[in-house]
């Protein structure tokens, strides 16, 4: 990453991966910083925890609790 | 992963009513129909898609003990499917053409009415706060937009999401199984998920018929 300062499109990328490798602590670092600021980024983030859990729902027997 | 499909839930209380579930007809074919379709996207090819499912199958209805819960055997089935499938993707045939992974114009395409120019994001396109997404799974009808949207994936991107998301195998193994770059895996799965959250968001989350989400 050239500068401190990364754009979404970067930071949704690192979002995306960081659940399938470690990032860097460089990587950290400016994706906190982005994050920080940035809501819609935020949001996204959240999301993809959401989309984890509802791919583990899907496939154990979401609509049957009896 | 933590569930052990080889060994059987340790219930001890009487067999109730719910003992019998994979011989109960309707219960089983719908078990097959939800297995196949599982199957048939991890597995372009629809002979071997049927042969894991009929092998998960049998192998469940030998040791079927006793379920409380449907949902638990449910899980079950699906842990035994899962490694039939892994086990056929670690066999090392190559499902995926490496070549057709990446269709470079239309994700550029995609990706441009989603960011502008500097990287940032289109106003209409910014990710919403979808406000409490777990209750979500409680309605059938959220499940038929997921499976909408999943559906709606490029194929290669649906098949790689499926097999780290759902079946949860590691990055590596994945890039293995299907000779691609661990940055063809990583570019593949950040399109798929902005697909996949577009989609989510735009049939879901922003419809009347959730309040939840709100643009902030």
């Amino acid at each position: 990453m050239k500068s401190i300062m990364m754009n979404c499109k970067e930071a949704t990328k690192l979002l995306s991966e960081k659940r399938d490798r470690p990032l860097s602590s460089k990587e950290k670092t400016s994706l906190k910083f982005h994050t920080m600021m940035c809501s819609a980024c935020r949001n996204f983030d959240k999301q993809m925890d959401s989309i984890s859990v509802y791919a583990q729902s899907y496939i154990k027997g979401k609509d049957d609790d009896e | 992963m933590t569930q052990n499909p080889k060994s059987k839930p340790s219930s001890d209380s009487a067999k109730g009513e719910s003992a019998g579930n994979l011989s109960d007809p309707k219960f089983l074919a719908e078990l097959r129909v939800l297995m196949l379709k599982f199957a048939k996207l991890q597995l372009s090819d629809e002979s071997l898609a049927e042969d894991a499912v009929q092998d998960a199958l049998i192998g469940a209805l030998k040791n079927a003990g006793n379920f409380k819960r449907r949902a638990a055997l449910k899980t079950w089935v699906f842990a035994i499917l899962k490694n039939k499938i892994a086990d056929i993707l670690r066999k090392g045939q190559k499902y995926v053409q490496a070549s057709s992974l990446l269709n470079e114009d239309q994700e550029e395409d995609n990706m441009d009415q989603l960011f502008r120019e500097n990287g940032h994001w289109h106003k209409h396109e910014r990710p919403a706060n979808w406000g409490h997404p777990q209750e979500a799974v409680k309605q059938d009808h959220f499940w038929r937009v997921f499976e909408t949207c999943l559906h709606a994936l490029p194929e290669n991107q649906a098949r790689l999401f499926m097999m780290r998301e759902f079946i949860q195998l590691d990055a590596n193994e994945i890039c293995e199984s299907l000779d691609i770059s661990t940055s063809n895996l990583h570019v593949m799965l950040y399109r798929a998920r902005l697909r996949l959250r577009e989609c989510l968001e735009n049939k879901w989350f922003l419809k009347g018929e959730n309040t939840e989400a709100r643009i902030l």
